[in-house]
């Protein structure tokens, strides 16, 4: 098996080829933030947070979908790529509603804790302030749009995992929204299992158990790499 | 016909100005109170998930966020149409006090100390906290160590000190440990001695206000407010009771969740803050007053023994006082006296540290109201939801509301009685401003502590021509 060699932030690395640059940083302990990407789904570069820059090319590339190859010097941070991250963060607490306070994954949410460690203290775009619905028709679970980030991690988890693939994403653009079925209220869904594993990986409060109050819907993430490990070895 | 405007009230929460409107004599004719910012909680909550209300509602207000946590917790549980769990009742109740401690202690010492102690014609720049700890420093210290230990029991029990989401509907989040009930019980007899020092304190000086008792909103009107079963003071349950100014009892044992059938709501033109009337009377003969006077003057009697010593002392005086707002400052003194003997009592109990402090449901009722006594008064938070639990309707009476009848007549007694329209005086511009810190409205601005809030007073001619202009400087 050939290995290449390459750096990571000045640090010489070796990585397998096809290994994304995230993965291979990780390896390695180099963070680098990631919204969309969850360990055990496939990866769909939707959030570009994890952008990084790769000497040669023109552009920031996305780590999580940039595969390595040999000799590749990568940078993962740096102030353009800090002023980048920031700017995205910007549009995404622009773009929905976001009032982290009264929030119930206050304390508990990716994109917060994001705006915490990238220094995003501002928003210097206009607050978009849609008005955005809350689809509580599910008997247990509710999705809250004006926290939705369309990651699509939901969507990624329930077709992947649970083979539901109740979710999906209607719409184009801003005008982009996370559907149930053909649209339908969550709790008419067909499909729905009703196993909450979407709301586990939602990275928000967009996607919470119904009870929760500020502050207390916590999520867990580890089963995803452990059941598609498991269900990969029974295949 | 002159103007006078005093723009901003300060001294008080948010952003409120007073007109006054003069007669050709120079004398007061009509005096306004006004409200002048906009909050929208009623119509933002709606679509929310009612889980996320008592949260959401405690954004309200930075000084007794406690309080609505409480009113909105208890409206859901009245969605979920379960008993609540004792041992989070007694934990909501100890929350609560704490929370009427801090806020009470505020108003008196940060706020208006500084008129009752120095003088409402004192040197305005040394009518403030720092002038007063220069006459009585141990009495200013003690008072913001009561203020600190009011913030502290709220931040031990409930996370944080301002704006905790720790009362839930159905019960609280969390129990408490040992640790938070020693600091609880450790810190109420030094508490008490500062209170009782104040209290002594501002009884001896109460025959230097014998125009501000006999002018500030001292008018006869109803006062309204929850009692417990017994008749005692009562913060976060309890039934409503209505009594005339004589003190006769017009309604007694009525469920607050009732209080649409009693309590009517005027809008004003010119201002945000509602104005609810009692509903038999009509408006604005309907007038009532809710708050720390009102309850010492419904009750039976407090329930506790110092507090109930401290009320008979109060109620003791000329009956013609007990209308008196100036009064509120008192009343506030013996509700911190009854808080922290109440509290004491509370966290002795054997089954504080009880972990089963929360009941869990969904939504079983379409619509909920919940009230509680806030510091200021009466707090009524009123939801209807849809089948998914989601809010379709609030309605919000903020205790500060139901005073606002009294609080623009208080303003119109006290311009009349102090005002002279031909030539303005610093005190007299205090005094109209200090009636409405005698309702401690919460519009209470903290930053006011140090008497550094601008303020401008304006006299104009008939023609709008500004005649005469007093300025404070906010620095």
């Amino acid at each position: 098996m050939s290995v290449y060699t390459l750096e990571i932030d000045g640090r010489e690395v070796g990585a397998r080829p096809g290994e994304t640059i995230l993965a291979v940083a990780r390896e390695h302990q180099i963070e680098i933030p990631t919204l969309c990407s969850l360990e055990g789904l496939s990866t769909v570069g939707a959030c570009r947070l994890c952008l990084t820059e790769v000497e040669g090319a023109s552009r920031l590339l996305p780590a999580c979908t940039t595969a390595v190859a040999e000799g590749m010097r990568v940078r993962t941070q740096s102030e353009r790529i800090a002023r980048y991250r920031r700017g995205i963060l910007e549009l995404l607490f622009a773009e929905r509603n976001h009032q982290c306070a009264v929030c119930v994954s206050n304390g508990h949410c990716d994109l917060q804790a994001l705006a915490t460690s990238l220094g995003m203290d501002h928003v210097r775009v206009p607050y978009r302030d849609p008005l955005l619905s809350v689809d509580a028709s599910h008997e247990r679970f509710a999705l809250d749009h004006n926290r939705c980030v369309l990651c699509t991690r939901c969507v990624r988890v329930c077709d992947e995992i649970e083979g539901a693939h109740t979710w999906d994403v209607a719409g184009r653009g801003i005008g982009s929204w996370i559907v149930s079925d053909l649209a339908d209220p969550w709790g008419e869904s067909s499909s729905c299992t009703g196993c909450g594993k979407c709301v586990q990986v939602c990275p928000t409060g967009a996607l919470f158990e119904k009870g929760k109050a500020i502050g207390e819907m916590t999520k867990r993430t580890a089963f995803v790499p452990m059941l598609q490990h498991m269900r990969g070895r029974r295949r | 016909m002159r103007r006078i405007e005093i723009d901003p009230v300060t001294r008080i929460e948010g952003h409120a100005r007073i007109t006054l409107q003069l007669g050709d004599d120079g004398r007061v004719r009509d005096a306004r109170f006004h409200v002048d910012q906009f909050r929208g909680f009623e119509k933002l909550a709606v679509g929310r998930p009612f889980h996320e209300m008592p949260g959401l509602m405690a954004r309200t207000c930075g000084i007794c966020p406690i309080s609505h946590l409480v009113a909105s917790a208890k409206a859901g549980d009245a969605l979920l149409a379960v008993a609540i769990p004792e041992p989070a009742i007694r934990l909501r109740r100890i929350l609560h006090l704490a929370q009427i401690l801090q806020s009470h202690a505020l108003s008196f010492f940060y706020l208006s100390a500084p008129d009752l102690l120095l003088g409402m014609d004192a040197d305005p720049a040394r009518r403030n906290l720092v002038g007063l700890y220069d006459e009585e420093p141990e009495l200013v210290r003690g008072g913001i160590a009561l203020r600190a230990f009011g913030q502290e029991i709220i931040a031990r029990m409930a996370g944080k000190r301002v704006h905790p989401a720790w009362v839930v509907p159905g019960g609280v989040a969390t129990p408490i440990d040992a640790e938070t009930r020693d600091f609880l019980l450790a810190g109420v007899p030094g508490a008490i001695a500062t209170v009782e020092q104040a209290l002594a304190s501002f009884r001896m000086r109460l025959v230097g206000f014998e125009a501000e008792i006999q002018h500030f909103a001292n008018f006869p009107s109803l006062f309204l407010g929850l009692v417990d079963t017994n008749g005692e003071l009562e913060h976060y349950e309890g039934r409503l009771r209505v009594i005339d100014p004589t003190g006769a009892r017009i309604v007694e044992g009525f469920d607050p969740a009732r209080y649409q059938e009693l309590i009517a709501e005027a809008d004003e033109p010119d201002s945000y803050l509602k104005a609810p009337y009692f509903r038999a009377f009509g408006f604005p003969d309907g007038i009532y007053r809710v708050g720390p006077l009102a309850r010492l003057r419904l009750v039976t009697r407090c329930g506790t023994p110092r507090a109930d010593a401290a009320l008979e002392i109060f109620r003791g005086r000329d009956a013609s006082a007990g209308q008196a707002s100036f009064l509120y400052h008192e009343a506030r003194l013996i509700e911190m006296l009854f808080a922290l003997e109440r509290i004491e009592e509370l966290a002795g109990h054997a089954e504080l540290l009880d972990p089963d402090v929360r009941a869990h449901a969904g939504p079983n009722r379409r619509e909920g109201i919940g009230v509680a006594e806030a510091p200021r008064g009466t707090l009524i938070h009123h939801y209807r939801i849809d089948a998914d639990g989601l809010v379709t309707a609030v309605n919000l009476i903020i205790a500060t509301g139901h005073n606002a009848l009294a609080m623009n007549r208080g303003v119109l007694q006290v311009a009349r009685h102090f005002v002279d329209g031909e030539r303005l005086q610093e005190g007299m511009l205090n005094r109209v401003e200090a009636v409405i810190r005698a309702f401690d409205p919460c519009l209470a601005c903290s930053t006011h502590a140090l008497g550094k809030m601008p303020l401008a007073i304006r006299l104009f001619d008939a023609q709008g021509r500004v005649v005469d202009e007093l300025r404070r400087s906010s620095r």
